[in-house]
């Protein structure tokens, strides 16, 4: 058996399902649970082609409420697991993340959004951002990373399994079906070599000894009795979850210092606002872009330093205002007028938003 | 003196009494379970989960490391726990309607693979948790909630005869046993072959008990027995109905 899947530094031109694949076998995934969705399903085929290779494993469920539950079950042996799934399928996973949520479980989920309400198409879309920051009947106890290349894919794939790991949150990496198909060049690493030290994982049920003889028996539970059982559990879980956030925040910034008009986009959409705020900028209008790299928690204080020149915020998504929601909500109080270019389920370029901004007047 | 009652060692003893209603039958089956996983010796190795329903509250019933899940979705957790973890005794334990409606899918399909688990499904006809509706094992003609005239066979179908679902659908070296609590010598048997069968590791295991819930069916001690004993088990089949073919015999 190969040892380490990825050695040294080594560069790749690869599809992004390909790179998921890669990035789990280099974080030291052992397991993956999935179910055939487009666009993510090069993810499975790469990964069970390679993870036998290197003594990992593979269940093909019976649909995403399975792989869901069958991820939340190797977790919870220890296992360091992960799903990736889009679209219907995400819906279908929300009621097991919601129990990830309530128990603090280091889960890890792909999601390679593609069109929508519904179906939708099977291309690529931004219409997955509320149901995979605040999906379920929960509070939204989650790390949602937003990628913009197959790099970050690459990079935030290895980090998801830290950050779910160290501060038991269930954690999304959250790409598109661009980003999944297309091909693009990219550096891959050993964590290790680069000293990213993976988080150790632990056997939350199933450790050794007799569970009342040796040791306490786990008992972990999600339905409680009272009012004020749950209103503690819970509590317990926003304040953990406001502690951490500050250190699981990550978020880049164009142009912010001077900029009237600011940018806000994400995941692959970023790609086009820097190329809009570098055109626009040579045409001296002092535009500037903020992008999210976490959704979820949304880095609301660096945003806040990013518009304090701003005179205009315009969000710029493919989804009807699922970010700008969420901008709305985070910079209450910020009277700077928010407008937003909403193309939900297209594709947004450079020049499309330069024309926008510039027809706009 | 009072004499303690006599309880299985990988019970917990702090959880008792269990949180149970007066007369239900899912102590009798959890007590059977308690004396299996003594008798076998497998307290450190089980990792049990209970689903969502009056099966939820066996959470903390035993000194072993114990899942509270979902709704049905005891099966997928349970599978993926085998699956990372294939030294471990997984036990998905639940009701009729987290087995046979909410998670069909996933128990179909979890004996179509042959999961090495064991599920223990208790089957008493009916909701009981959520107030005595329909469930997928209620009796032709027997009132609940929301069959108030009485189950229509032509309205909403025929109950489920799990057991012999998943016989049809697991290969031959799977268990399936519909036992009922109205005889536990035989119950405990059937359970022990079951863990026996994801011990040996040749493939899924699955024991429906018939049980008694004298809340729902609102019937006194009398009449709750004879529901199990005779209106049950005369649509319901006690007994083995798929014992993995020995080794020696292949």
């Amino acid at each position: 058996m190969a040892d380490k899947p990825v050695k040294g530094e080594k560069r790749f031109f690869v599809t992004g399902n390909e790179v998921v694949a890669w990035a789990a076998l280099a974080a030291n995934a052992e397991i993956m649970y999935g179910y055939p969705i487009t666009p993510q399903n090069e993810v499975m085929h790469y990964w069970t082609r390679l993870a036998p290779k290197y003594g990992r494993r593979f269940l093909q469920t019976e649909d995403e409420i399975s792989a869901g539950f069958t991820t939340v079950g190797g977790v919870l042996s220890g296992a360091r697991a992960f799903t990736a799934t889009a679209g219907p399928g995400n819906t279908l996973m929300q009621e097991s993340m919601s129990m990830a949520e309530m128990m603090q479980i280091p889960t890890v989920v792909v999601v390679q959004q593609r069109g929508g309400p519904s179906t939708g198409t099977v291309i690529y879309s931004q219409q997955e951002v509320t149901m995979t920051c605040f999906g379920g009947n929960g509070e939204g106890f989650r790390v949602v990373y937003s990628t913009g290349s197959h790099q970050e894919l690459y990079d935030y794939v290895i980090k998801a399994f830290n950050t779910a790991w160290k501060y038991r949150i269930p954690t999304f990496v959250l790409g598109d079906g661009y980003q999944a198909k297309i091909r693009e060049s990219l550096i891959m690493y050993d964590p290790e070599e680069r000293g990213i030290q993976m988080v150790p994982t632990e056997k939350i049920v199933g450790a050794s000894g007799v569970p009342g003889v040796d040791r306490e028996p786990k008992h972990l539970r999600n339905t409680y009795n009272t009012e004020e059982e749950l209103y503690k559990v819970v509590g317990d879980l926003a304040k953990h979850y406001w502690q951490v956030a500050p250190e699981i925040e990550e978020y880049e910034e164009f142009d912010c210092a001077d900029a009237e008009t600011v940018i806000v986009a994400h995941g692959v959409v970023t790609r086009a606002a820097q190329g809009a705020v570098k055109e626009l900028r040579e045409q001296g209008k002092k535009v500037g872009h903020f992008r999210p790299i976490t959704l979820r928690p949304f880095p609301k204080k660096a945003m806040e330093k990013a518009i304090q020149k701003a005179k205009e915020i315009l969000v710029v998504e493919s989804a009807e205002g699922q970010l700008a929601k969420i901008v709305k909500a985070e910079i209450y109080g910020s009277d700077i007028p928010i407008t937003g270019y909403f193309r939900p389920g297209m594709g947004i370029t450079a020049e499309e938003i330069v024309e926008y901004i510039l027809n706009k007047g | 003196m009072a004499l303690a009652p006599n309880m299985p060692k990988s019970w917990r003893a702090e959880t008792k009494p269990h949180k149970f209603c007066p007369g239900c039958g899912h102590g009798l089956v959890l007590k059977a379970l308690g004396e299996c996983i003594d008798e076998l010796n497998i307290q450190d190795r089980v990792v049990f989960g209970c689903d969502i329903g009056c099966s939820l509250l066996s959470w903390d019933f035993f000194n072993v490391d114990s899942i509270q899940t979902h709704h049905g979705r005891t099966t997928p957790v349970l599978t993926g726990v085998k699956r990372a973890r294939p030294d471990r005794i997984c036990i998905a334990y639940m009701g009729d309607g987290g087995g046979y409606a909410i998670g069909s899918q996933h128990l179909v399909n979890a004996a179509s693979r042959n999961e090495k688990i064991t599920v223990i499904l208790v089957n008493n006809c009916v909701y009981g948790m959520t107030g005595g509706q329909m469930a997928p094992t209620t009796l032709p003609g027997m009132k609940t909630e929301t069959s108030p005239y009485g189950r229509d066979v032509e309205l909403t179908g025929n109950p489920t005869r799990g057991p012999e679902m998943v016989a049809a659908i697991t290969p031959p070296s799977a268990y399936v046993a519909r036992g009922t609590v109205a005889n536990l010598r035989q119950l405990k048997k059937m359970i022990k072959k079951a863990l026996e069968t994801q011990m040996n590791g040749t493939g899924f295991s699955f024991v429906e008990a018939l049980s008694l819930c004298p809340t729902n069916w609102r019937t006194n001690a009398k009449e709750t027995w004879g529901f199990v004993e005779k209106e049950m088990s005369q649509f319901f089949k006690v007994g083995e109905i798929k014992v993995p073919e020995s080794k020696e015999g292949k």
